[in-house]
Parts: structure tokens; sequence; C-alpha cells
């Protein structure tokens, strides 16, 4: 994985990178969610700004074997408003904090997104031809006088200019009180469940006047509250079945079969606590900031602070796998409490078979575990690493003692400089990076 | 594991200033950065919910967090220990720092009028005066997780919602408002003295370097390379801005 290892390690080089250059960051820009489509081709951003920008990949040049197609700009739209709720006093962000895409099944794409309150769901369909040759129409749209009308013909399709037009086909609104953290499309293709911190409720794509609550973890009084919802996914293959997981980092997985509200967990997904770690932190470093099934079923994957953990889903009582993203953090939780970075919500993802999991950290790092080898490689997303087809060099964070050549501190990482939102490409090597506002597109070295 | 054995074992109200204060000396700063760590909490918990509809997830672990110092110090004495304790000028502050934190939240349960705080600064020097405030903030910090959860968490309920949103300004603006700058200040520079200890202590892991901490925390500061603790700081600086226009509307 290093490169020195055998044929089948990849090698990462740059490939592209969006968004402005400069360090002075709009707030509006920051990427707050990144998301391919099934099929690869289009990969689609959410921003804090409430836009969505959706890449298309070049259809693949038969003289360039060296590099798949690029990324480019394919639709750019505003997809959420501020608003503001007078009855709390309240504003609500605009900002998008999951986008999924629902399978092709005709030329239009359609994907949901959606910000702390309201999911929408979006049609993008492409136009290039344009009807010409009305009888009761000029070219310009002015209606004819009828009693002008001498001849008459038949109007034909005429080749245009390509134009991407995304129109909001249905809004699912007022039913979160708090702050949505995921949607998750079903197997079935049919519904999706939205969740909050508190409760996770079922929509149908067509009806968007009703939604059915499936999980209510709010407490009769508040002041009891201890635990919260923090993602919720569908399994892949089963419609029946989701899990949730909590900031008590526990996963739920429940059966929608089992009863109309699915309070009582089928499995109880927890790892018991290392005592020789407990600190006044453990609860919070133990916190779910993202769960992913794996495109088998098999297995799902959940981020807390420090770790990746993957679980077999016949067993409840440990992680089959434990991977450490940055445990030189470790020694440095107190810091990080104070100035709230424990409190970031790392996603992670899985490559198209399954075999290796991407993770981002901070200083524009990002990891990825290779579960057959067992090696894993720390990766830098930045602007020095320009050359298309150059090879990145690994990263290696020094945690204590003597700082070799090339490595670096702890004390050196840049804390604001974090990724958060990574995205693996389903059939192919090609992966997108979020930095705090770009995105960096990385491929394997194609020989 | 944190460093038990260093702890101090409960005393009783007969020992002289001289053998508490010895004794306060045997203290590791266990006991103060742990108090640190309650009161960067509770300030963490009352800012949240000023600004936008406050995340709640990050609400809960921090109380979460509240409690289980809360229940520490129960269980070890620590709790009792304050109240029999009577010391210098260093845990002085450290009592005042979590009043201040506390006192509003406890004085709006009981309601107090606030003005009553001033006197309490000048009767420090009494013991009848110490114990009183003593007491109170042991009682306090319970009181202000409660009334601070219900703040924070209570977001159906619009118009009560609204009352309390209200109630959690008034509080920190009255807090704020009584304080003079500079003890402001000092509750700060109180809690920031402990810090570069706090790492190694709290997550009960003794690194091998002498790495310079004070250095480790001026790396997780923005790149205008402010202080560590210029979050804090910057929260109030906001909220004296804030203080400021509605003191003069």
């Amino acid at each position: 994985f290093s490169g020195a290892g055998g044929g089948n390690d990849i090698q990462w080089c740059f490939s592209q990178v969006k968004g402005a250059v400069d360090d002075d960051v709009a707030e509006a820009d920051i990427i707050s969610t990144v998301e391919f489509n099934h099929s690869g081709e289009l990969l689609a951003t959410g921003d804090k700004g409430g836009r969505v920008v959706i890449f298309q990949q070049e259809q693949e040049n038969k003289t360039q074997s060296h590099s798949r197609g690029e990324y480019n700009v394919y639709s750019t739209f505003q997809s959420h408003e501020p608003e503001f709720d007078y009855l709390k006093s309240l504003e609500i962000e605009e900002k998008i904090n999951k986008i999924r895409w629902l399978p092709q099944k005709n030329a239009a794409q359609f994907l949901l997104s959606t910000n702390d309150k309201t999911i929408k769901l979006w049609k993008i369909s492409e136009r290039d031809k344009r009807p010409e040759g009305y009888n009761l129409k000029e070219e310009d749209g002015r209606y004819r006088d009828p009693t002008t009308v001498t001849t008459l013909r038949v109007p034909v399709f005429r080749p245009m200019d390509l134009m991407v037009e995304a129109s909001p086909r249905r809004i699912f609104a007022n039913a979160h009180t708090y702050h949505i953290n995921s949607i998750s499309i079903n197997s079935d293709y049919e519904t999706y469940l939205s969740a909050d911190d508190l409760r996770i409720n079922l929509w149908h794509l067509e009806i968007t006047d009703r939604s059915f609550n499936i999980v209510d973890i709010k407490p009769a009084n508040m002041e009891e509250l201890t635990e919260v919802i923090t993602a919720a996914e569908f399994h892949p293959n089963s419609c029946n079945t989701f899990v949730y997981s909590s900031s008590k980092g526990t996963i739920r997985l429940c059966d929608m079969r089992a009863s109309a509200l699915c309070d009582r967990h089928s499995k109880l997904f927890e790892e018991p606590e290392d005592p020789s770690n407990r600190s006044f932190f453990s609860e919070i470093i133990s916190s779910i900031s993202d769960v992913k099934f794996s495109h088998s079923g098999r297995y799902m994957m959940t981020r807390d602070y420090l770790s990746v953990k993957i679980w077999d889903l016949n067993m409840e009582t440990r992680p089959v796998e434990t991977y450490q993203v940055h445990e030189y953090l470790r020694s440095k939780l107190c810091s990080l409490y104070e100035n709230d970075c424990i409190f970031d919500k790392f996603e992670c993802c899985w490559n198209g078979s399954d075999s290796i999991v991407m993770t981002g950290s901070y200083n524009n790092f990002f990891r990825m575990f290779d579960r057959n080898t067992k090696r894993d490689i720390t990766l830098e997303a930045s602007r020095e690493n320009n050359k298309p087809r150059t090879v990145l060099k690994p990263r290696k964070v020094c945690a204590s003692g003597k700082r070799k050549k090339d490595e670096i501190s702890v004390d050196s990482l840049d804390f604001n400089k974090k990724i958060l939102h990574t995205a693996w490409h389903p059939k192919e090597n090609i992966i997108a990076v979020a930095t705090t506002n770009n995105l960096y597109i990385f491929q394997d070295k194609m020989n | 594991m944190f460093v038990r054995g260093l702890k101090r074992k409960c005393f009783d109200g007969e020992e002289d200033i001289d053998g508490t204060l010895a004794g306060i000396k045997a203290i590791p700063s266990y006991n103060l950065q742990r108090q640190s760590l309650l009161d960067m909490s509770l300030v963490k918990l009352q800012l949240c919910h000023m600004l936008v509809e406050p995340n709640l997830c990050r609400s809960v672990l921090i109380a979460n967090t509240v409690r289980q110092i809360q229940e520490e110090m129960t269980q070890d004495g620590t709790w009792q220990m304050i109240n029999t304790q009577s010391t210098g000028q260093a845990s002085l502050d450290r009592l005042v720092s979590t009043d201040i934190l506390c006192r509003s939240s406890r004085e709006q349960a009981e309601g107090k009028h606030v003005a009553g705080y001033s006197t309490f600064n000048k009767d420090f020097e009494g013991d009848q005066a110490q114990d009183s405030s003593e007491t109170m903030s042991t009682a306090s910090s319970v009181q202000a997780l409660r009334n601070l959860q219900s703040n924070v968490w209570e977001m159906e309920n619009p118009q009560e919602n609204k009352g309390n949103f209200q109630k959690s300004l008034d509080q920190i603006f009255e807090t704020l408002e009584n304080r003079s700058p500079n003890s402001v200040e000092d509750l700060f520079s109180e809690v920031d003295n402990s810090y570069y200890d706090l790492d190694t202590m709290l997550t009960g892991m003794m690194s091998n370097t002498k790495m310079g901490h004070c250095d480790g925390l001026e790396t997780f500061s923005s790149p205008t390379t402010t202080t560590s603790n210029s979050n804090c700081k910057s929260d109030l600086n906001e909220l004296d801005h804030i203080v400021e226009i509605l003191v003069e509307s």
C-alpha cells in the first residue's frame, strides 16, 4: 500500500481539484456532503450555502488510455434556502446535510437532498433538442394571429446546446422537530428513511403529506435525555432492515416487520469499554459519527472519533475489525474538547469491492485501510501535489519522540483543515475527498 | 486509569489551616483540573444555546460529561470537601468561578435578586459567607445542569422555549453585567493555567515525551495564533458585544 508492496497495491494520483484557490474560505462554499451516483458517472456535492453541484465524468477517450474521464460541472442549483422559524425565533440553516441518489430508471436522474428540516426530491434532466416550426407561435414565443396563418407545417425537433435542468419534484417538510442527520433510500426504491436526533421517519417517495415514525427515543422528560441518534441507514438488500447509531457508541438493527414502531431493536451492537482507556472523554469519543453498510450487506462500518470499526451483522458483541485513524490524538482529548474538535463528525466509506475503507482526519489527511493486507496509508489532499499522474506521497504523523524526516509532529497538525466527507466510486478506483471548500479527485495510476 | 492513589482522603473540619494547606499542596492538580473541566463544560453548555438552534448531540455529550464529573466528585467526597475546607486565594477563585457559572441559574430557581452578588465579594473573608458560598457552589452545579438541560433541550414547546431562551439570555447577561471585566478574565485565566496538565491527568495517559503542552495547545488554535482559550474568550467578547447593544437599547 505504501508503494513498497506487491502488485495489488493502489498507487493514488492527483486527478482534479474543484473550488476556490484562495485561503479565504467563504462560509457558503464549505462542502458539507459528497456522493457518487450508482454508476459513478455523476458526483454530487452539497455546501453550507444550500447549493448542489453535480459533476459528470467525461466519456472515456480511447486515445487517452492512461487516465479515466475527468469530472466537469454538469449542473448547479440552489437546493435549500435559509428559513426562519418564527415560533422559536431561530434560523433554519440551508446547509445540505446529505445527498442520496436514486437508481436511474429513465433518462432523468433523481436525488434526495436534505437540510436540517426539509428533504427535497430533485429531478435532473437533459434537454438537447427543441421544437421548431409551430404554426401558432413565433420562434420567440409570441403568439401569431390565427387569421394570418395561410399554410400549415409540422413542427420538428432540432438539436440545441445541451441544457441540464434541475427541478424540485417533491418537498418532504414539517416532519422533523430536531435536526436531520441522515437520509437513506430503501432497496425497494419506493421508500426512504430520514433520521433526526431523536426520531426516524419512513417516507414514500410519492407521498409528501405524511410519513411514518418508526423510531422515537425522545424521553417523556427531556431532562432525562442522555443519548441521541447520530446516523441511520437501510440495509442494501433487505428492505425491512435498517440500523441506527447513537451518541453512546451503540448500533441498533431494527426489523420493520416486527412492529410499527421499532423502538425495540432486533440486534444491539456494542463493544465493551476498555477500562484502561477510560476517561471523562470516553463517551464523547465513542459517539458514532457515521454508519455504512458494505455493498454486500454482510458487514457494516462505524466511525467514532478515533477509529473505524467493521461489524459482522451476525455478531453483536464486538466488531470484527478495528482500525485506528489517529490514535495520537488520544492524549490531546482535553484540548480537542476545549476547541470543540472532539465533536467533529467524520464520515467513512467502502470501496466497490468492500476490501478497502476510507475516512478523513485533520491536516487535510485522509486514511485508507486495506482489510485483506491489513496495510494502511495516510495521504494528503493539498494543492501542492497538483500534477496529474504524480503518485501521492504517503504521510506519517509522529506521535512522540524523535521526528523522522518527512514526518509531521502532532503539534504541527492543522486542526482547522479537516476532511469530514469522502466518497469512493462504486466501480473504479476513483475517490472524491472534500477539504473545507475544495473537492479533490484522485485516481489510481493506470499503466 | 486516573492516578487515584494521589488523591487525598476526606478531611474533617477540625484540621487547622496549615494542615489543610499542606494537604492541598499534596493534592495533584487532578481535582483542580477536574473542576476546570467542569467549569469549561458548563460554559460550553451556556454559550451554545445562545446562538442558532443548538446542536443537540453536542449538548447531550457535554451534559453527560458534566454529570460524570459531578458523580465522581460526589463519590469521593470532594463535593463535601469543598464545604469543609477553609483555604487561600487559589481555591476561593475556583469557588468564585464555579459560582459565577452556576449562580444565575440557582438565583433563578430560588427567585433571588441578583444584586446581592456584589456583597459576596466583600464577605469572602468571613468564614460564614465562605461556607454559604461554598454550599451554594455544590448545589448550584447540579441545579445549573438541570436548568441548562431544560433550557437547551426543550425545543418542542415554542412558547415555553422562547421563554426559556429569553430567561437563559437574561441569566448570562446578568452574570456579565455584575462582573467587573477583570474578574471575567480571571475566571478564564484560572481555567487556562491548568490546561497544560489537563490532557495528561484527565485522559489518564502520561506521555513519555516532555511535550510542551502549552505549545501543544497553541497549535490547536486558529491560524491567527490566538491562545487556546480564544474560543471561550471570543464567545465572551461576542457576549460583551451583545450586552453592550442591549444595554444601549
